[in-house]
């Protein structure tokens, strides 16, 4: 009951999402130009399916790679500020004007300094959009560890990383996968404005490029639709290893 | 006569905003080998200040911590530690919880080694049956218990205890006297208990040193002339009734030379 429950209620939200999208278009009598209905989608699907293969293949590797990197710099640079109230001071705001920068406008800057280097573009900006969210829950969840945690080992002599390793990690993977869980939505937006502002051909952002130039209205839907079934899949990938490795921090309600 | 644990002339103070804040001023406390050594005084005179010089998590400014002879200058690994959050990490079941200290001080120890000793401290305790548990899954009162296997599984020379009882409610506060009482009979260890409950003091010391308000100094020391084998009744009984009286005057006392208090 509970497991049929857990598949079943979302699948029966997305069913009447779909139904009741059908039932505006169809309402208001839209044309397929104006805005695609759920019925509209299959054969955009179909006519494309090899094309919807490869480039959100595309588009999911190099989002995967440049969340992987902000995972590691994130991390280390969490690590950091939650280590020495130093770089702390030093670091917040440098990170946070750099987060306050509208990434379109850095799209023209990377694609011009790195010219022609594509891949290597659309995985710099989704590592660039999606790390911030990563270090700051790392370094808030480091530099909180309330300090009873850290003397019941360092009462015993215990080094400080024996300490990170046994205690600050662990306690922090809370917060971390919930910062990541923002992170793979981020990195999705990053690859995607690479892609369509600065197309080379690849990935859904360019399919959608593509459906825009050729007036096919419906495969611009289609592609959003596939960009959000991308994200949805990492998403839950996300949580099933964060029920792996944070699992004991979910209480039973009640 | 030096003491087991033997602390002299110890001052202390924390450099503040507003500059020096002195905490320990004149502090003397001498504990035995074995003894079971309770701290009671007023709120915020540096009774915490005191567990962690003598856990050598900080030096004093001035005076000396002597511990077996030896002047404290850094962590031991023959120090037990226990707070009044049980401080439970919440990833690991109470087993591995209780087995923690092990793998710090003794990392040679085969796996079967550990379970069994930390199973048997939580068999002592009453918690048999919870090893496998989170500790999420136990009252605040389990928790503390856990706590406590974990300051002495790794048969500390000496235990301190800052108030590991406050935050419980009376009668499982004093269900785990008698759980401390018990594991005093059982393992070896000196202790020093930090408390704000008198009638704690009395059920579980040796010796009560009371301190003066802020900066704290040794203002009077007690001895407890009581048979280990205590139970709870004893408290009711004129000789503890007397203690209690002598001891609630000395606070009272404490209290009045910080006249912020009032």
């Amino acid at each position: 009951m509970d497991r049929a429950q857990k598949i079943l209620v979302p699948l029966a939200a997305i069913v009447i999402f779909l139904v009741l999208w059908e039932f505006v278009v169809w309402v208001n009598g839209w044309p397929d130009y104006k805005m695609a209905a759920p019925s509209d989608l299959p054969p955009a699907f179909w006519k494309f399916h090899t094309l919807f293969l490869t480039m959100g293949w595309q588009t999911l590797w190099r989002t995967v790679l440049g969340l992987a990197l902000a995972v590691v710099f994130g991390t280390f640079l969490g690590m950091v500020m939650g280590f020495s109230k130093i770089a702390r001071d030093g670091l917040y705001p440098l990170l946070v004007g750099f987060n306050a920068i509208p990434k379109a406008t850095l799209v023209p800057v990377i694609a011009l300094i790195f010219i022609g280097q594509h891949d290597f573009n659309t995985v710099l900006m989704a590592f660039l959009i999606s790390f911030f969210p990563i270090a700051v829950s790392v370094g808030i969840g480091l530099s909180t560890l309330e300090p009873e945690y850290r003397d019941i080992l360092a009462a015993l002599g215990a080094s400080k990383f024996t300490i990170f390793r046994k205690i600050a990690l662990p306690k922090t993977l809370p917060e971390f996968f919930g910062a990541l869980k923002v992170a793979v939505t981020l990195a999705f937006i990053g690859t995607n404005l690479v892609e369509i502002v600065s197309p080379h051909g690849k990935g859904l952002g360019a399919l959608f490029l593509s459906g825009q130039t050729n007036s096919d209205y419906p495969l611009m839907f289609a592609v959003l639709i596939a960009l959000a079934v991308l994200g949805i899949v990492l998403y839950y990938a996300v949580v099933a290893l964060e029920k792996i490795f944070a699992g004991w921090a979910e209480r039973s309600p009640g | 006569m030096q003491k087991f644990i033997d602390i002299r002339g110890v001052k202390h103070a924390y450099k503040t905003k507003n500059g020096l804040l002195p905490v320990l001023d004149g502090l003397d406390v001498g504990v035995g080998e074995g003894e079971f050594c309770a701290v009671v005084g007023p709120s915020g005179c540096g009774k915490s200040t005191l567990t962690r010089l003598v856990s050598g998590l900080m030096r004093p400014d001035e005076g000396a911590v002597i511990l077996d002879g030896q002047e404290v200058s850094s962590p031991r690994k023959t120090v037990g530690m226990a707070f009044q959050n049980p401080v439970m990490l919440e990833w690991r079941t109470i087993l591995e919880n209780v087995m923690l200290p092990l793998e710090i001080v003794a990392p040679g120890m085969g796996r079967a080694e550990k379970e069994a000793r930390a199973t048997h401290l939580l068999e002592m305790v009453g918690l048999k049956g919870f090893e496998k548990k989170r500790p999420s899954e136990l009252s605040g009162g389990m928790r503390q218990r856990a706590s406590l296997c974990r300051a002495i599984v790794h048969k500390p020379q000496v235990l301190i205890m800052d108030e590991p009882f406050g935050a419980l409610d009376n009668f499982t506060r004093e269900d785990l006297w008698q759980t401390m009482r018990d594991l005093r009979a059982a393992e070896p260890f000196t202790c020093i208990l930090i408390t704000h409950d008198l009638r704690e003091s009395v059920f579980l010391g040796d010796q009560v040193i009371v301190l003066s308000g802020r900066p704290a100094r040794t203002q009077y020391v007690l001895d407890v002339d009581l048979p280990a084998d205590r139970t709870i009744d004893i408290l009711y009984e004129p000789k503890a009734v007397a203690m209690l009286h002598l001891l609630r005057e000395q606070i009272r006392i404490a209290q009045g030379r910080d006249g912020d208090l009032h």
